[in-house]
């Protein structure tokens, strides 16, 4: 430990000095929404004198319209793997070039490997986090209207009218992404999550208008705020959005308890990715950006603040125990066995699962 | 143009050209080339490309490849349109949302103005400052505001709860009546302003005469006040009817699921579909369908104008 602090500060000696002669080093960053620890970017720009430009998002369609205009000014983004994939496809993004990370040696081979799918090589891209799309729920409410032994480990407790029905005045919230709604309803169909068939969509989408009815929204992220302040009894959301919305009720101090649930019968697996677009103004920085956050110790901070779970193996044993011992954030093996993971759609499969999801929320 | 009107053309110097060149540059600028821009995607295809439509123009290749760009232009997407229902529907139910809360607006703005023009002179600068007011706030967060009103144990119902006059929560959040009050509360001032310049402007005297004349005071009003803020109710209905027409915030905010907007379908087209194509055909259509009566409307102003003159 004491070798290493002592490089470090060597090396920070003499990045200083490097500094000195470039002065407007910058990296423009492009990322989600709280989805950092913010003195990560001020330790950065102390060890490398870069100055960081972070900007924030929070829809992936928001991040894609962009990038398919072109021109960002964006150094790196973070889009999810399904639209990272199709990005690459259009040639949104420049290739990394691995000779400049070398920290490239302690990323997590099982998510590399699962990232595959997106990113063959992973030539584009590195993983920041990862995480499911499962229920979120308020405890209380829940088992009060449906009794001690509700199935808040199911997606019964969702696709089944009758339990839907009786949660329906306490509130339900879904997310507004068909991306995620239409494989979590073909996986509970028992078909296949990834399925590009239209017949099989259809099902999809009539199961879920089978349930609107108890559906007061379909919304992204307003369900943080509703599960936090008791609004709601129960949401479809991401992993961390959900344990956010745990941590506010518990620091809220309300009488309202959110859980998060990876439902038993599987859920759905995304993987957030850094990856660099080909139009990026500061190649260079962006390569040392990657590499800094590929560190262990940089890694663990980002984990132990957002609570999602990272791809940075290295990172694993500086990690607090409330993130790698929560299931909800590092499933066990089992449940690992359980999430699935989808690909993009072509634009006519796309189309048919857009109408089919305007059709379910508008119930026309 | 009236030919009688036409038969000596003032003759306008140099300077008066100018003049009236800068606000067509300005229209040309800021309205018919981004419109130009629109169309030309609407008749173009998506592709999985930067950026994700073709053809695009690239003058570096040369006319030739110009000329044979222009031969993919198609009206598919216009077809497209026609094809499936939700386009229309959401068109319909835009302008309807947008026409119920015009009619809203004016029911409530109407007295507001009125009551603003015939206030003591030394009121009436705080009173307009007061209708200005919420301009001050973001229009997002005056919105959002609007959540913590009307969802169930929001503020309205706590208050309605505890005064015992319902004795369950009223569902307003996230239905078509959330829309309503989000486009009638945003809008007012839109529809107050215009209005209020015109009954401030009103010759009082009409009124006394028509008294003097021994007309019941409301008959007055009906036979003159109305009449002459006539302009004043137009102009403000077309602020507030245009803009909530193609609403985003305020359905996607307060409205539910079943909230069929043009604003929400073009947003879908463009970000969830990736079809800037079929989501500039909807754009072009929209702006037809707001054009075109109005400039109808005027063409029958003008017309109505000129035989009174």
């Amino acid at each position: 430990m004491k070798v290493k602090s002592l490089l470090t500060g060597v090396a920070a000696l003499s990045l200083l000095g490097g500094a000195a002669f470039a002065q407007d080093r910058t990296v423009n960053v492009y990322n989600w929404s709280d989805y950092i620890d913010e003195s990560i970017l001020e330790d950065f720009t102390k060890e490398t004198g870069i100055k960081v430009v972070y900007d924030v998002f929070d829809s992936n369609e928001v991040l894609e319209t962009k990038l398919l205009a072109g021109g960002t000014g964006y150094d790196v983004v973070v889009p999810t793997g399904t639209f990272l994939a199709r990005q690459i496809q259009a040639g949104a993004f420049s290739e990394l070039d691995k000779s400049k990370l070398t920290n490239m040696g302690n990323m997590w081979k099982d998510i590399e490997e699962r990232v595959e799918k997106y990113d063959p090589g992973n030539a584009y891209s590195i993983n920041y986090m990862w995480g499911t799309t499962g229920i979120g729920y308020n405890v209380g409410k829940v088992k009060e209207i449906l009794g001690e032994d509700a199935p808040v480990d199911s997606w019964d407790l969702l696709f089944k009218p009758e339990n839907v029905e009786k949660l329906k005045d306490c509130g339900v919230f879904m997310l507004d992404a068909p991306t995620e709604m239409i494989p979590a309803a073909l996986n509970y169909l028992g078909l296949d999550p990834d399925s590009k068939d239209p017949a099989e969509i259809e099902k999809a989408g009539d199961l879920l208008k089978t349930i609107r009815p108890s559906i007061q929204k379909y919304h992204s992220s307003e369900y943080i705020n509703a599960l936090a302040n008791g609004d709601i009894c129960v949401a479809v959301g991401w992993s961390g959005d959900v344990l956010q919305a745990r941590d506010r009720a518990a620091e809220a101090d309300n009488g309202v308890t959110v859980e998060y649930a990876i439902p038993k019968e599987g859920a759905q697996m995304w993987f957030d990715q850094m990856a660099i677009p080909a139009d990026a103004p500061n190649m260079e920085e962006a390569h040392e950006f990657l590499n800094y956050i590929m560190r262990p110790d940089v890694m663990a901070k980002a984990s132990n603040y957002v609570y999602f779970a990272n791809g940075n193996k290295a990172s694993q044993e500086l990690l607090n125990e409330d993130v790698i011992g929560d299931t909800a954030i590092y499933p066990d093996e089992e449940t690992v066995s359980k999430l699935y993971t989808t690909t993009p759609y072509s634009p006519k499969v796309q189309r048919v699962v857009t109408r089919t999801w305007t059709a379910v929320k508008s119930g026309q | 143009m009236d030919e009688v009107h036409v038969a000596a053309p003032p003759r306008r110097s140099l300077g008066a050209w100018l003049l009236i060149a800068v606000p067509y540059f300005w229209l040309f600028l800021f309205f018919l080339a981004p419109f130009l821009i629109v169309f030309k995607i609407s008749l173009s295809q998506t592709a999985i490309a930067i950026p994700p439509y073709v053809p695009t123009f690239d003058l570096a290749e040369g006319w030739q490849a110009f000329t044979d760009s222009l031969s993919e232009f198609s009206l598919e997407n216009y077809v497209w349109l026609t094809e499936d229902a939700l386009y229309w529907k959401s068109y319909v139910s835009s302008v309807s949302i947008a026409a119920v809360s015009t009619f809203l607006t004016l029911l409530i703005g109407y007295p507001i103005a009125y009551g603003m023009a015939r206030s003591p002179q030394s009121w009436r600068p705080t009173l307009l400052m007061l209708v200005i007011l919420p301009f001050w706030t973001s229009f997002l967060i005056r919105v959002y505001a609007w959540i913590g009103i009307l969802k169930n144990e929001g503020l309205l119902n706590q208050l309605l709860l505890s005064l015992g006059l319902i004795s369950e929560p009223l569902v307003i959040l996230n239905t078509n009546l959330a829309v309503y009050i989000g486009i009638v509360y945003s809008y007012l001032p839109f529809l107050v302003l215009p209005l209020y310049a015109s009954l401030e402007r009103l010759d009082g005297t009409l009124l006394e005469a028509a008294e003097d004349l021994g007309c019941p005071s409301w008959k007055a009003f009906w036979k003159i006040t109305v009449p002459l803020s006539l302009p004043g109710v137009i102009a403000g209905c077309f602020l507030v009817f245009i803009p909530a027409v193609g609403e985003f915030v305020i359905p996607d905010l307060l409205g539910g699921s079943d909230t069929l907007m043009i604003g929400k379908t073009l947003w879908v087209e463009f970000f969830n579909n990736r079809d800037w194509p079929v989501s500039s055909a909807v754009a072009v259509i929209l702006l037809l369908i707001l054009v075109i009566p109005i400039v109808l409307f005027q063409n029958q102003q003008q017309k109505m104008a000129e035989k009174e003159g």
